[in-house]
């Protein structure tokens, strides 16, 4: 269908649209207009990504003069697969109205692991081997080398894609991963290559939250994007986290071995080239007088992740005199590690902010704040001009330097944390030293500054008011919606009894009462033989899961589940669970059904959908609090009270809430689907953790659904399955409209109008 | 049958609680004959399986004797043998026996069923009792014809074997799938004295561990019988599980290195491992973790902050015994799920594990080569995108299939089978031999290369197809009930409907008859070809009468109804007569007009 907001004619692939899509597009629509952030929450099921793809691809299309670029950022590559394939229906439904002036380019991007078709390299277990594999076929000296002598392996999809040179383009279109891939093996250039440099000419690009987050990422991938892009992050109720994440870095004993035998290495690298080819070395140290700037004239094949927390004048400025040469710098670093491996062996917990660890750096062993700025780019130059390719081998001394630069740059939102043991377990020492981040606005910062506009959208965003302050920026709208139904679709529980009427909690002194365990057991076993396909479970962590479904395998509950339905489980493997997942849906697919386990945080509940019947009903088994000793939370929690006046208990509770309706909004994809949450909690029935739930789940949950037991919530789930399962009239007859055909969005534009 | 005879050690006894004579039993294809030990016991048995009606036998257990009783019509032989797979034996060498003497038993009285009323069991008579009650019109046209003297009663049910026995067919041709506990999952019973434990294993556990642990089954068929026994190698087995069970990876480390056979079960499964491996490349992208494996770039070691949930690190050497019965859960119901992929019922462990093996192989070189996975996986990804209620469904794409005039096409088809013979002569002209072969050949190359796409024709399509052949073929029968707007015959008075129905059913038993019992070998079947003829011409007038009966204004409607049928009833007559002059034409010496 097509209809006008104000002055863009929007493109929409379906012939109806929910009304609350419309309006989502309105104020995105404004958003983009004010040249503004915005933040926006929108119930999952609602068709958030084709609302925002459609807009924003429709508002370029009305300013052919201004072209607005398009970075979608998702969580995770398959919710990446998900975008591009909406996107793709879009697209397709923009050229048969519009014709070939709608063309564009889309693609997503990923990592060379993703998008390598070289057999010898992807072969390779995991990333950071297949990074290393490239490079050792494609580096420039390899390339020189392999010039001269044949027997040199090269990659042939590298040679035949820079042979092409300028040619090397992508044909307008979307191209997913598999695509990319196919296009690749077609044309036998290689995709990984392809895809970074079509980025820049690209209408919309599809990729990871780290390529624009994580400063070792985004500066080589996302610093040609123009101001005038749309950055997008989809899912983003937990961005905060993200943010923090890519700007912690830990430091163990194995890093500290490793780090001591890179250097060894390098050492070993600088002395034979000091015999045999003295003057790449004095070509680097000239270089690095000039400034680091330079490094944009290398080979594309040997960019490295250069490093955005940089202000600018850094990178013009000279590296330090004193770590300019390769064997100055080395023992600068051979000192770092030796200071680190001290402060590991210590007894006692230590924590320091930045400034105090620099201070103390400098004046033990005599390394300044500037010079460790530097770390990590003289290291990366270091590495090129010893043309080490096996970079796998040389993570340790990485961390090192991404610890060394962070704790130079920043002064404030850091705290340097130095366990002996872990807390749970006092006998084993395990001694670790970790940088943690606690603010997270400063790793979105040059997000929220380059760009014009930002999205933060979600279907868990609430409260809306807290994420402006988490990651300090003005949204210019700022908007929640609820969930127009055509029928109660939706039936949150909150289950405060099991069967025996005692109370139920993942509190911490009921945790591991056998009672309560039956009782959960108990109800997952009436819900299995009553709902029909899917049944997705959460539980608070791994550990909890683990400890349960061993004590429901050994008093027989875990049996009688499995005579009712098939039980698939999230392990810590990624592999594995994959496999589970799929296994799960061939199960609900062919009418078997089947029980999903899985842990709320884990990385099913991150970006995996339950729709229709692939999960008919979810529970949480307690409230997914984070591990409350935990040093990094505490100091983290203290951090926002200071900054933000952040009380520690609301942010925990919000974190666990959110959390919690994360993992239960996965059931519903569209207004005809349906399904039903049981949050199995006696703590959910207070008023201030459910108050923390977002509105649309929080509009559904009735009075007589707060306090309930097992054979309650059983009743009440035979009545709402019987209920769904009758035919009813999808435009929502009578009253309110919940689908609108293009005629009456006319209608409504027409009466707006007159309005005004 | 592979051998002629079977020759077992066995007690005979006259009843259960009977103690019993010791003998010795041999069996052959046609009898059984049992000498007891004493030669002076008067026991003897020489009995002809011809006799035995059938056989039962009794649960097996350990301490329950293994007991096999042949049943005759009057009395019984019970055998008690000495172990079960004698029983076993014994029981499947029963059975052929049985079946093979009813095989030659069969024909003849099937022969002479025709000439006279069979003779029914009472379960047959009482099955047939049951259809006539559950189907009415069954019930009419049985009434019509049997009790009315046109059909006999073995003639009726003839057409109907298939009715007859659809349920029994049913219970053998499906497989049971497999069941969804972990039943080897066991605890192990002591006897709470001494620290011994014991494992029972019946074959369908054995199965399930098979099928779910390829390393067991490897292992099995590389140690047993050459290097272990059967016995050894379940209790090494369990050992293994025992050991997992404790939880103490160090602890079952230092046992696999003393134990090089015992390091099988612990270490993890290799099998398994490069088949996940397979799997995951054909896994749908929507929900693939793995590939985020590959571009976070906030999980490389050191990065970020640690997680909750902190692995245990071990050392490298205990990583291969690392395994957690979180895994075993996701394995079996991943097994559960693929079903019963072999047919294999005995108790013999070495065949089970050799087909599973084999089977396994099979559908990995199946699934190597199946290049259709990415096309059908994309057309997956579309159709989970859309947004169910703001699309109109989807139908498969078909070409919606229309036969304007149902008469015309089931016309065509009638003056096919008429023109039968010449058809076929003209068939054979156009094609010559070479022809045919060459294109066969180059199928079968195709189907090589290509392979069969599977399914051949997407089920969605087919079925639709189908059903609107089908619902034109028979149209008028079809549509009642189901579509009740559309059908002509709703708006025909009730009485006449009923009547046309009952006749169309009426006609259509007589002619399937009458086309069946051709060509008339037999006096038998002049007799019932006549006597059909004379019923069928009687529905002539009848017709006739419901045609005038109804109003003008539907007239026409009805005599459309009735143009197929009597066309059909004209077919018949006029074979009828064709058949009629080749005979007396064959007998052409003789004047005409006599019979």
């Amino acid at each position: 269908m097509k209809f006008q907001i104000e002055d863009v004619t929007v493109y929409f692939p379906y012939d109806h649209i929910y009304p609350e899509q419309y309006s989502y597009m309105i104020e995105l629509k404004r958003s983009l207009d004010a040249k503004g952030h915005c933040l926006l929450e929108m119930p999952t099921g609602t068709g958030k990504t084709i609302a925002l793809l459609s807009l924003i691809t429709s508002y370029t299309l009305s300013k052919p003069s201004n072209p607005v670029k398009l970075l979608y950022c998702t969580r995770t590559v398959h919710e990446m697969e998900k975008t591009l394939a909406e996107l793709k229906l879009l697209h397709k439904y923009q050229l048969d109205n519009i014709g070939p002036s709608a063309r564009m380019l889309a693609l997503g991007l990923s990592s060379r692991k993703n998008l390598c078709i070289n057999p010898a390299v992807v072969s390779a277990e995991n990333r950071d081997s297949v990074d290393a594999g490239c490079r050792k076929l494609t580096a420039s000296w390899v390339r020189a080398l392999a010039i001269e002598n044949p027997n040199i392996p090269t990659c042939s999809f590298f040679e035949t894609y820079e042979k092409a040179g300028s040619d090397a383009v992508l044909p307008p279109g979307v191209y997913t991963l598999q695509d990319l891939r196919v296009f690749g093996k077609e044309k036998g250039w290689c995709p990984y290559f392809l895809a970074r440099h079509m980025v820049q000419f690209a209408n919309v690009v599809v990729y990871s939250y780290q390529y624009l987050l994580d400063p070792k990422v985004a500066g080589i991938i996302s610093k040609e994007m123009q101001r005038e892009s749309v950055v997008v992050f989809d899912e983003a109720h937990n961005i905060d986290n993200v943010c923090i994440e890519a700007l912690s870095v830990s430091v163990r004993r194995q890093t500290i071995e490793g780090a001591t035998r890179n250097i060894n290495k390098m050492s070993q690298e600088i002395n034979r080239f000091k015999a045999t080819d003295a003057g790449r070395l004095r070509a680097e140290y000239n270089r690095l007088v000039e400034g680091l700037a330079q490094r944009g004239n290398l080979p594309l094949g040997d960019t490295w992740l250069a490093n955005p927390a940089l202000p600018d004048d850094i990178l013009k400025e000279a590296v330090p005199g004193n770590i300019r040469r390769a064997e100055h710098f080395l023992s600068v670093l051979r000192r770092l590690v030796q200071y680190l491996k001290g402060r590991l062996e210590t007894e006692n917990v230590e924590k320091e902010g930045p400034l105090t660890f620099v201070n103390a750096v400098n004046s033990h062993v005599g390394i300044d704040q500037k010079m460790l700025k530097f770390c990590y780019d003289r290291l990366h130059s270091l590495m090129l001009t010893l043309e080490i390719t096996d970079t796998d081998e040389f993570l340790h001394i990485q961390t090192i330097c991404d610890f060394a630069t962070l704790v130079g740059t920043y002064t404030r939102g850091f705290s340097i944390i130095i366990e002996p043991y872990d807390e749970r377990m006092p006998h084993i020492p395990d001694p670790v030293l970790q940088l943690s981040c606690h603010d997270a606005s400063l790793a979105i910062k040059p997000v929220f500054d380059r760009f014009q506009s930002v999205v933060i959208t979600s279907g868990t965003l609430s409260p809306i008011d807290l994420y402006p302050r988490l990651l300090n920026f003005n949204p210019v709208v700022s908007r929640s919606f609820t969930m127009s139904l055509t029928r109660d679709c939706i039936c949150p529980m909150v289950l405060t009894r099991g069967s025996d009427q005692l109370p139920v909690s993942t509190k911490f002194d009921l945790r591991s009462d056998p009672g309560v365990e039956r009782n959960y057991g108990r109800l997952l076993l009436e819900m299995v033989s009553v709902v029909p396909d899917g049944i997705v479970c959460f539980f608070v962590s791994y550990s909890y899961m683990d400890a349960i479904v061993n004590s429901w395998n050994e008093t027989g509950i875990l049996k009688d589940i499995m005579q009712r339905k098939l039980v698939f489980i999230e392990t810590q493997d990624v592999v594995e669970t994959t496999l589970a997942l799929d296994n799960y849906r061939k199960a609900c697919d062919c009418g078997r059904g089947a029980v999903f386990f899985s842990v709320a945080r884990g990385k099913v509940a991150e970006g995996i959908d339950f729709d229709r019947h692939y999960g008919r009903l979810v529970i949480m088994f307690g409230v997914p609090f984070q591990y409350t000793l935990s040093r990094i939370l505490l100091a983290r929690l203290e951090y926002l009270r200071e900054t933000f006046q952040i009380k520690e208990g609301d942010f925990l509770t919000f974190d666990a809430l959110r959390q919690a309706a994360q993992c239960v909004g996965r059931v519903i994809r569209s207004k005809a689907d349906y399904g039903m949450m049981i949050f199995a909690d006696k703590r959910y029935t207070r008023h201030d953790k459910r108050s923390k739930l977002p509105g649309w789940i929080l509009s559904h949950l009735r009075d007589a659904h707060l306090n309930l037991s097992t054979d309650m919530a059983v009743h009440i789930a035979r009545e709402f399955l019987r209920k769904m399962a009758q035919p009813y009239d999808k435009t929502g007859g009578g009253g309110k409209k919940t689908l609108l055909s293009q005629e009456d969005l006319e209608k409504m534009n027409g009466t707006e109008g007159m309005m005004f | 049958m592979t051998d002629a005879q079977v020759v077992k050690r066995a007690k005979y006894k006259s009843t259960v609680k009977d103690a019993g004579v010791r003998g010795i039993l041999k069996m052959t294809r046609e009898r059984f004959v049992f000498m007891p030990n004493d030669p002076s016991s008067s026991v003897k048995l020489n009995v002809e399986f011809r006799l035995i009606k059938g056989h039962k036998s009794s649960k097996e257990g350990s301490n329950r004797p293994a007991l096999l009783n042949l049943t005759q019509d009057q009395g019984n032989y019970i055998f008690e043998f000495e172990s079960f797979s004698d029983r076993e034996l014994c029981r499947d060498f029963v059975a052929k026996a049985i079946a093979f003497s009813a095989e030659i038993g069969g024909p003849t009285s099937e022969k002479a069923a025709p000439l006279k009323d069979e003779q029914l069991s009472s379960a047959e008579m009482e099955r047939r009792i049951k259809l006539l009650q559950e189907d009415s019109e069954l019930q009419k046209l049985h009434k019509q014809f049997v009790i009315g003297g046109v059909l006999s009663e073995t003639e009726f049910w003839a057409t109907r074997k298939k009715l007859l026995d659809v349920n029994v067919t049913r219970k053998v041709k499906q497989r049971v799938g497999l069941k969804s506990d972990m039943i080897f999952n066991v605890k192990p019973s002591s006897d709470g004295q001494s620290n011994r434990v014991t494992f029972n294993l019946t074959p369908e556990m054995i199965h399930q561990i098979f099928a779910e642990k390829p390393a067991v089954r490897q292992a099995y068929l590389n140690f047993v019988p050459n290097k272990m026994t059967e016995k050894d190698f379940w209790t090494k087995y369990w050992r293994a599980q025992y050991l997992h069970s404790t939880k103490n990876i160090v602890a079952a480390a230092a046992e696999a290195a003393e134990d090089e056979e015992l390091a099988v079960f612990l270490r993890q499964d290799a099998i398994l491992a490069s088949e996940i491996r397979q799997k995951i490349r054909k896994v749908d992208p929507t929900l693939d973790m793995e590939a985020d494996e590959g571009d976070d770039y906030t999980h490389i070691s050191g990065h970020g902050l640690a997680t909750e949930d902190i692995k245990d690190e071990l050392e490298a050497q205990y990583e291969p015994y690392k395994r957690s019965f979180l895994q075993d859960i996701n394995r079996h119901a991943a097994v559960v799920l693929e079903g019963r992929t072999i047919d294999v019922e005995t108790g013999d462990t070495r065949t089970v594990a050799e087909a599973l093996a084999s089977s396994k192989r099979l559908e990995l070189a199946k699934e190597a080569s199946d290049v259709n996975t990415h096309q059908e996986r994309l057309d997956r990804i579309t159709q989970m995108t859309e947004i169910e209620d703001l699309q109109a469904p989807r139908e498969p794409p078909v070409a919606p299939l229309c036969i304007k005039d149902p008469r015309d096409y089931f016309d065509s088809q009638q003056v096919k089978t008429l023109n039968q013979l010449s058809g076929t002569r003209q068939m054979k002209s156009r094609l010559s031999t070479s022809e045919a072969y060459d294109s066969l050949r180059a199928y079968i190359s195709e189907i090589r290369s290509v392979g069969l796409s599977d399914p051949i024709v997407r089920p969605e399509v087919a079925f639709k197809v189908f059903n609107s052949l089908t619902q034109n073929i028979s149209s008028s029968k079809y549509q009642l009930g189901k579509n009740p707007h559309e059908s002509i015959l709703d708006t025909l008075p009730s009485v006449t409907k009923e009547e046309l129905l009952l006749h169309w059913t009426s006609i259509q038993e007589l002619l399937k008859h009458f086309w069946s019992s051709y060509p008339i070998t037999t006096s038998y079947l002049y007799t019932k070809v006549s006597r059909l003829r004379d019923a069928m011409s009687q529905i002539y007038p009848k017709l006739q009468e419901i045609k005038e009966s109804v109003q003008s204004d539907s007239r026409h409607q009805v005599s459309l109804l009735v143009q197929p049928m009597l066309q059909a009833l004209d077919a018949a007559f006029a074979h009828y007569e064709l058949d009629q002059q080749k005979r007396s034409a064959k007998s052409g010496e003789k004047p005409n007009g006599y019979v």
